[in-house]
Order: C-alpha cells, then sequence, then structure tokens
C-alpha cells in the first residue's frame, strides 16, 4: 500500500536509470544517510567505534572485492593483501609529508593498492577461475611477508608495527590518540558514502556492464569487442583502490596501529564470506554482509552472556570466536544452498513482496 | 544508424574473401582448403552435413580460430592472426549455436553491451557519471531502444535473460549483434530449435536486417526451406571441404550436395 | 571433433622436441659463461649475479651434506603434502568436488585423535574412534553439503568448501579448544629420536618420523594404486571419475561411492595429520599448510594420483632449497610464499598443470 509505483512515471531514459528509480526509494534512503549521521550525536563511544566504524570500513572492502569478484568474476583470495598495502602505503605518505592533509593521503593510497593489484592481475589474461585464486594467493603471502620483512615499510620501526600519528582537519584531530571516536565516524561515514556513489556510478554504466560480461561468459565478450585484458586489469584496479582505502582508514582511522598480521588470509577469507552472504554483484549486498558477518559476533557477545549468565555459565571472548567460525561457516553453506545471491536477493524479494502488499501477488 | 569509418565498399562488392583456408587440430583437418567470397549487401548461406566444419569456418572469420594454412580478407584487407575483438571492432558481429547471452543481465542489458565498442568515454567519466557519460548512455539508450523496437521484445527489456523463452533468447541475441551496427553478421543457426511461428519471426527479421539495414548476412542453417528462401548464394561444405558454391535453386540441383546429405546409394 | 589424433609426421624434429633442446642448449651456454665468468673474477661475492646465480651452487657443491638435509626434508614435507593433495584428488576423481576443506578434515582428524586420548581413551582405541568420526563426518558432508548443490557451478562447490573449512574449524575449537596439543606419538609407537649419517664429510641428521612418515606415505601410496586397480570398488571409483551417467547406467550407486571416497579421503587426511602432527604441532596452523596443497594440485593436477605426487615432491623440494639457499638474500621466511610464486610461474607457462588436460574453449 505503502510502497507503490502508481503515478511514477518515467519521462526520459535518465530517469529510468537512476540508482532508486521509486520516490520511496530515494526517501528511504535519506533517512537512513540522516539517520547514520545523527548517530555521531548520540555519545555511545562503544556503538561508534566497536561496531559503526569497523563496520562501514569492511563494507567499503567488501564493496572492493565485490567489484572483482562479484562483477568481474575474478575470484580474488588477496584483499587482506592489498589492504595492507593501502595502510603501509598511507603510512610512508603521511610519515613523509606530514604537512599535506591526511585525507588526500587516505585516499591517494588507494592508488598504490591499485598498482600492486594490476600487477597480480597481469596473470588473469591466461589464467582463469580457480587458477586464478591461487595465483591471488602468492600476492596475499607475499605482500604479507613483505610487511613482515621490510623495514622501510614500517620506517624502520624496532616493533615491526605502525602507529597512527595525530592529524588533524581543520584543527580538529582525525588521526592519532586524541581523535575522537565521534570525529573519526563523521569521517569514515562521508568517505564511504562518497566512495559507494563513485562505486554505483561503475557499476551501472559502461565499464560495469563490461565487467559483467566477461563474468558471465568471457568469450562472447571479447567477441563483442570487449578488450579482456584491460577490462580485467581495470578491475583489479577499481577493486584493489577500494580494499587499499578500507585499509588505510583500517589502521588510522580505526585501531589507531597495526601489525603485519592484521592483514593476514584470514582477513582475505572472511571478506569473500562477506560478499557470499550479501551477494555477489550487489553494492548493497556488501553492506549486508558486513553486517552480518561483522557485527554477528558482537550481538552473540553481548547476548550469550545475559542468556546464560541466570544459569551461573559463563562464556569466553575466545569461544564467541570459535562460535563465529562456526556460525560463518554454516551461513556460508546454508546461503550458497537456498539462496546463491545472498541477503542482497532476499532484500530484492522482500521489497517485490512489499510492493504488492497487502496482496500476495 | 550507420558510421561509416572503413574504406567504402558499394553493394555487390567483394566484402569478405576467403581463401585456400585450411584448419587443423592436431591430426584432425576441420577445414580443407576452402575457398569462397561473400559480397557486401547480400545473404549468403553455408550449408553441410554436422561435422563439415560450417561452425569452424564461422570461427575463422571472427578470429576465435586462426586458420593453420590461406588467408581471409576483409574489406580489402588481409587479416592474417587477427583477436577476436579486432573482428568485432572491424565490423563482424556473430550470434553462436548455443545462446551466448551474458545469463546475468537483463535483456536491456545485454544489448547494451552490444554498445560497448561504440562508446568512447572513458573511465574518469564513467567514475563521475554525471555529465559527459550519462549523456553518451542515454544517448546509447535511444540505438538500443530502436532495436528492441525492431525486434519487438520491449515487454521483456528489464527480465534477466536466463528466465527467458529460448525463442526469445535467440532474438535478444540477435538484438545484441546488431548493437554493434555490423558490417557483416554471422548468424550460427539462428532458427535452431524454433517452431515455425518463431522461424518465420526470425526469418523476417534477417531479411529486414539485411533489406533495412544494408547488413550483410552470413548464415549457417540445416533448415533448407530457410536456406532456399532467404538467401541469395550459398557454399556447401562437406568435411572441411567446399563442395558447392551458387545460387540457392542450383546447389539444391547439385548431385554432390545430394549425396552429401542422403548418402550414396552402394 | 578435435579429438587427439595420431600427429601426421612431418619430416625434420618435433617442434617440441627443439624446444627442449634449445633451452638445453640456452642453459648449457649460460653456465659456461657464468663459470667463466666467476674463475676470471669478473663476478665475486657481493654482484647481485653471482649472488643469485652461482653463490647458492658454489655453497652446494663445497657442503654436500647440507643439500642432502636440505632436499631429505623437502622431501619429507613434499610426501606429506602430496598425501594432503591425494585427498583432494580422490573426492575430485570422484564426485568431481574440489574439496578445499580437505585441509581442515586433515587437521580435524589429528585433534579428534589427541582430543580423544586427552579425555582418557587409550591411544588405539583413539584411533579407531578418530577413523569413526572421519566416517561420519563424511557422511554429513556429503549429505548436508554435496547432495544439494549437486548441479550447481564448481564456483558455488568451491565457495562452499571454504564455508566447510570454517565451520570445521570453529567447531573444531568449541570442542578441544584451541591451544596447539601434542601428537601421541609414543602412544602410537611411532619411532622417536633420530640417525646420524656421516656422508660427504658432513652429518646429515635423519628424524626417525620423517623416515616413518616418508615409508607410511609410500605405503599408503602404493596401497591407494593397488585399491583403485585390482578391487571391485576401486573400478567402480574409475567409473563415476570418469562418467555420473555412465556410472549410474550400469547399476554403480553414486551415494555410496562418494560416501567411499570421503572416507577413503577422510583416512588419508587422519594418516597425514599424525605424520605432520608428530614432526610439529597440532594447531590449527596445519590449516596453512593444507593451503599449500593447491600449487600441488597446480603443478600436478586435479586428476592425477601419480600428479599429485610429483606436483607434492617438486612443491617441497623446492621450498626447502629455495629457502635454504636463496632465503637469506631475501631476508628469510619466503617459504610463506615460494610455493604459490612457483605454481603461478608455472600456471603462466602452462594453465592446466604438469598432467592435466589442455582446456579446449568451445563456444
Amino acid at each position: 500500500m505503502f510502497y507503490r509505483e502508481a503515478g511514477q512515471y518515467k519521462t526520459s531514459y535518465a530517469a529510468d536509470m537512476a540508482v532508486f528509480p521509486l520516490r520511496q526509494d530515494r526517501i528511504g534512503l535519506g533517512i537512513i544517510i540522516a539517520a547514520a549521521y545523527a548517530l555521531a550525536f548520540t555519545k555511545n563511544d562503544f556503538l561508534l567505534q566497536a561496531v559503526m566504524i569497523p563496520f562501514l570500513i569492511f563494507s567499503l572492502a567488501a564493496i572492493g572485492l565485490n567489484l572483482l569478484t562479484g562483477y568481474a568474476g575474478l575470484l580474488s583470495l588477496g584483499t587482506g593483501g592489498f589492504m595492507g598495502v593501502g595502510a603501509y602505503a598511507c603510512y610512508k605518505l603521511m610519515t613523509a609529508f606530514p604537512e599535506v592533509n591526511v585525507l588526500v593521503w587516505i585516499l591517494t593510497s588507494g592508488f598504490f593498492a591499485a598498482g600492486i593489484g594490476v600487477l597480480f592481475g597481469l596473470p588473469s589474461l591466461r589464467i582463469k577461475g580457480f587458477y586464478l585464486a591461487v595465483a591471488t594467493l602468492a600476492a596475499q603471502f607475499f605482500l604479507q611477508w613483505a610487511f613482515n620483512r621490510v623495514p622501510w615499510l614500517v620506517n624502520y620501526n624496532v616493533s615491526g608495527a605502525i602507529e597512527a600519528p595525530l592529524r588533524t582537519l581543520f584543527g580538529v584531530p582525525i588521526v592519532g590518540p586524541n581523535a575522537t571516536p565521534e570525529v573519526r565516524y563523521l569521517v569514515v561515514l562521508t568517505l564511504v558514502i562518497f566512495l559507494t556513489w563513485i562505486a554505483s556510478n561503475i557499476v551501472r554504466g559502461r565499464v560495469g556492464r563490461e565487467w559483467m560480461a566477461i563474468r558471465d561468459m568471457d568469450i562472447a565478450a571479447e567477441l563483442m569487442g570487449i578488450k579482456l585484458l584491460n577490462t580485467k586489469l581495470l578491475a583489479f584496479a577499481a577493486s584493489s583502490y577500494y580494499c587499499g582505502v578500507a585499509g588505510a582508514m583500517l589502521v588510522f582511522l580505526w585501531y589507531g596501529g597495526a601489525e603485519y598480521t592484521v592483514f593476514d588470509i584470514n582477513q582475505s577469507f572472511f571478506t569473500l564470506f562477506m560478499i557470499i552472504i550479501g551477494g555477489l554483484g550487489s553494492l548493497i549486498g556488501s553492506f549486508f554482509g558486513a553486517a552480518l558477518i561483522f557485527i554477528m559476533p558482537i550481538g552473540l557477545g553481548m547476548l550469550l552472556p545475559a542468556l546464560l549468565a541466570p544459569f551461573g555459565l559463563s562464556i569466553g571472548s575466545e569461544t564467541i570466536e570459535h562460535l563465529r567460525f562456526l556460525i560463518v561457516g554454516a551461513l556460508i553453506i546454508f546461503f550458497l544452498i537456498v539462496e546463491p545471491h545472498g541477503l542482497a536477493r532476499l532484500w530484492q524479494i522482500g521489497k517485490q513482496k512489499l510492493r504488492v502488499w497487502p496482496f500476495p501477488y | 544508424m550507420r558510421a561509416p569509418d572503413s574504406p567504402v565498399i558499394t553493394k555487390g562488392d567483394v566484402l569478405l574473401a576467403v581463401e585456400n583456408v585450411s584448419l587443423r587440430f592436431g591430426g584432425v583437418k576441420a577445414l580443407s582448403d576452402v575457398s569462397f567470397d561473400i559480397r557486401k549487401g547480400e545473404i549468403r548461406a553455408i550449408i553441410g552435413p554436422n561435422g563439415a566444419g560450417k561452425t569452424s569456418m564461422l570461427n575463422c572469420i571472427n578470429g576465435f580460430y586462426h586458420p593453420t594454412d590461406g588467408s581471409i580478407t576483409f574489406k580489402g584487407e588481409r587479416r592474417p592472426k587477427m583477436r577476436p575483438h579486432v573482428a568485432a571492432r572491424g565490423g563482424i558481429a556473430r550470434t553462436f549455436q548455443n545462446v551466448a547471452l551474458f545469463k546475468g543481465m537483463t535483456t536491456l542489458d545485454n544489448i547494451m553491451a552490444g554498445r560497448s565498442l561504440k562508446m568512447r568515454k572513458g573511465f574518469f567519466w564513467q567514475v563521475l557519471r554525471h555529465g559527459p557519460a550519462l549523456r553518451e548512455e542515454i544517448e546509447h539508450r535511444r540505438v538500443v531502444e530502436d532495436i528492441i523496437d525492431f525486434l519487438e521484445i520491449q515487454a521483456i527489456r528489464k527480465v534477466p535473460v536466463g528466465k527467458l523463452a529460448y525463442g526469445l533468447q535467440k532474438r535478444v541475441e540477435l538484438g545484441r549483434a546488431l548493437a554493434m551496427e555490423p558490417e557483416l553478421l554471422l548468424l550460427d543457426e539462428p532458427m535452431a530449435g524454433m517452431n515455425l511461428e518463431e522461424k518465420e519471426d526470425m526469418s523476417r527479421f534477417v531479411l529486414d536486417v539485411n533489406q533495412q539495414f544494408g547488413t550483410t548476412i552470413a548464415l549457417i542453417e540445416h533448415d533448407m526451406g530457410v536456406v532456399m528462401d532467404l538467401s541469395d548464394r550459398v557454399v556447401v561444405l562437406e568435411y572441411g571441404r567446399k563442395i558447392a558454391d551458387a545460387k540457392p535453386d542450383e546447389v539444391k540441383r547439385d548431385e554432390r550436395v545430394i549425396a552429401a546429405y542422403l548418402g550414396v546409394p552402394h | 571433433m578435435a579429438s587427439e589424433a595420431a600427429a601426421i609426421r612431418k619430416p625434420g624434429l618435433d617442434p617440441r622436441a627443439m624446444t627442449w633442446l634449445l633451452a638445453l642448449l640456452g642453459l648449457a651456454a649460460l653456465v659456461a659463461v657464468l663459470t667463466l665468468a666467476t674463475r676470471t673474477g669478473v663476478i665475486g661475492r657481493g654482484n647481485l649475479i653471482y649472488d643469485v646465480l652461482v653463490d647458492p651452487f658454489v655453497l652446494m657443491v663445497q657442503s654436500p651434506d647440507l643439500l642432502v638435509q636440505t632436499l631429505w626434508e623437502g622431501l619429507v614435507s613434499g610426501v606429506l603434502y602430496a598425501l594432503i593433495a591425494l585427498g583432494f584428488v580422490l573426492i575430485f576423481k570422484a564426485s568431481g568436488v574440489f574439496n578445499f576443506a580437505q585441509g581442515i578434515m586433515v587437521v580435524f582428524a589429528a585433534l579428534t585423535l589427541v582430543g580423544l586420548h586427552e579425555k582418557g581413551v587409550p591411544a588405539f582405541l583413539a584411533l579407531i574412534l578418530a577413523i569413526g568420526v572421519m566416517f561420519v563426518l563424511a557422511f554429513a558432508v556429503e549429505r548436508i553439503v554435496l547432495k544439494p548443490l549437486v548441479n550447481q557451478p564448481d564456483i558455488i562447490l568451491f565457495m562452499a568448501t571454504f564455508g566447510l573449512t570454517y565451520f570445521l574449524i570453529g567447531l573444531g575449537e568449541l570442542i578441544f579448544g584451541g591451544n596447539p596439543k601434542q601428537m601421541i606419538s609414543r602412544e602410537l609407537y611411532l619411532p622417536q629420536g633420530s640417525t646420524d649419517l656421516q656422508m660427504f664429510g658432513g652429518l646429515v641428521r635423519l628424524q626417525h618420523i620423517d623416515i616413518a612418515a616418508a615409508v607410511i606415505a609410500s605405503l599408503m601410496i602404493a596401497a591407494l594404486a593397488v585399491f583403485f586397480s585390482k578391487t571391485r570398488i576401486g573400478r567402480a571409483l574409475r567409473a563415476v571419475a570418469d562418467s555420473h551417467k555412465a556410472a549410474l547406467s550400469v547399476g554403480i550407486s553414486l551415494d555410496q561411492i562418494w560416501v567411499i571416497v570421503w572416507f577413503t579421503a577422510g583416512i588419508v587426511a587422519l594418516v597425514t595429520g599424525i605424520m605432520w602432527g608428530a614432526r610439529s604441532d597440532v594447531s590449527f596452523a596445519l590449516q596453512i599448510i593444507a593451503l599449500k596443497a593447491l600449487p600441488v594440485l597446480i603443478l600436478g593436477g586435479f586428476t592425477s594420483i601419480p600428479g599429485a605426487i610429483v606436483g607434492g615432491l617438486i612443491i617441497g623440494v623446492g621450498e626447502k632449497v629455495g629457502e635454504f639457499y636463496w632465503g637469506p638474500l631475501l631476508g628469510g621466511g619466503i617459504e610463506t610464499w615460494l610455493a604459490y610464486m612457483i605454481a603461478l610461474l608455472f600456471l603462466l607457462y602452462r594453465p592446466q598443470g604438469l598432467f592435466g588436460e589442455r582446456i579446449i574453449e568451445r563456444v
């Protein structure tokens, strides 16, 4: 009854091609964005620091991987490594040019990750599918080794870790120990919204179609004039850019520091799980997947002790971590069997039902 | 709907010439010393029993296979080891025996994908989208809508092609090939698996494409009725060799062709 | 249409043999040039070319005992990689499923064994129970994961086995706790200690457990080979690997075969887990080792048992030799990625692996 298209005619192709053609969708998006900004003023540090900031950052990484694996069909297990490239690039740039605004460096560090992504994507012309995944594993393990063994990357710091120095924006600290969760959240939120808008521009246009074409049948795509190598490398570049920026944001706008172990193979797998559960080839699915995989264990961590406390049973954080692996693994299998297109498809189906509600069809 | 940016070849001239082409896979010879030409503006049928090498021939013209011997000349230029996307940009489009649509995309997106090689705005403009890239997209959308009108598939515009009936899928595939504004259109069994009504529709479309847009068409087909009705000239292949090359009526009466299809009485 | 018939003989040398010959000649020329350059003092220690192309070989020749030691260790780890890959190959051959979870099955099997023993179960009983657990696991995986996904594209199955891996990691850690454990080597009468061999003017130390691992692995592979070629079930397995439909039409029960296959893979996993665990700890880092089986499979192909063995040995030896002789140049620790790089380089040359079939794309 509320979610109706009646009366909304598209009188131009531009209107037909808009991201949210229905007015209700546009209103809904506006409300969500407004609510997201409003959260910053709730003064709930835990919510911001432990939930919202990482959720947004992992969503961005998931978008990155989705561009490569969901849209272009190139399975990659190197996400962790590419995130690390962004983080370490940002660190080197920040410390080498402290006068330049840190946001510039966060956005620039993605280009370094993109370059490395293109390098490890070169084999994709000859290697396909599963074999390409193993090639990306080479990238992952090599990059992680480099983060550990190349002292120049950590500015010859003895501990081998990188730390976020103090950086400000308009006089307000946004990076470093003095940066408050509210400020960092606002920065992260704005960056993620901006980059998501750009991603949606890319996937709706020619480039997005070319990626999907090579995903669905690359031989036919080539026979239609699409240059395979260029398109695949562009996918690697764009994807790695997003992962690199996410990595930089992870270290400098969330953790405050990092060791090379942060960018390990588990990070790669979990990002992959996010897009599988959320929906391959769907931007909104990236958010869904990140929410489920990241926020779920936090929810469990709060819910389970509360449930078990009356029985005198306690539950350690380690157990929560084990449960998380267990549940994520089970969910992957469940989704692949029941709804291979993930939560995004369930969301679509839900909206379809809503369009005809209260009628059944 | 045409954008001439290549040497002008008038109707009736040779558009594509296949000269002594042989194709070998290991020890198997798919094509042996085949020569024929395709004139601009005509509908050329390539027929023959199964395994004759018809699809291999199309694949060679396309650049998907490279002939082990002989040469292919298109628009007056020899094409040695051509990659498929070069052939596409040169003006050759094709459809496939087993529909090669992008199953994850809608009809509209599939046909828009066919416009890819005509789209010029680079990645930077795509990132921005609003502005030049969007204007270009709308321009091409107009062209695609014309094709959709032409093929009468307006109703299934937004349907994911995986969900369409086979006959409609073949029509969408034709649309995608047309979107490339090809000079030479290669159709690999476009009527396969269709009922009579669908065949009549498809035949009408093929004729319209040839007559309205002037597109030269090379057509592999098993249905003799279609071949006789549609084509201007016919090439007959058997076991990789050409055994006849003439107008449909003459080919129909050629003894070797009859023998190839029906077998020789012992 | 494109089946490989006998090649038509052309006069002159076969082009592939020519390439090999040229490559060998090129290599010989390179060696000659390098030797000359070293002898005349043009390059020496500190020079990059020398350090990478000459020095390691000089070291190999100067201390052959170290070389033998490295080769031996590479061989042992290679054999164990091969065992893991064997588990993959078994399952892939019979059901077309690429079971990425083979790695975690290795760990899970070992953990179950050790965990049961910790709870007080005597060693050999624990062994039998562990086999039982693997059987149940095989059955459950087949029912719950494989059957529903039987018509989906390969990549979906691949990702499902990732999910299975993480599920089993979580489950294993929940049940058995996350701390590394000791393999019950003594209780299983696995040999301990080591023997020192005098060789080439130096000492080569062979761990008894390594010898045992190599022997047991070889026996297992031989047993599997006999099983496949001589027994009825083995024949049925090969039939299923060739064509599911054909096997069904001669009355072979696919379900039964799959359960047998997964169970066999489970036993292989258990043996592998025991051996690996006896040589180091039983922890979930074993999972990383299992990931190493992927380069092995790339080299050896997914469907070939001899391929898995050869691939495993190449990777195992390549890793150890690479780490020992070239690792120090790069700061050490290159074992973590060397295997993958080898596989990557190999893929660029031959995308279908050593023993795999040439992928001919047809439209």
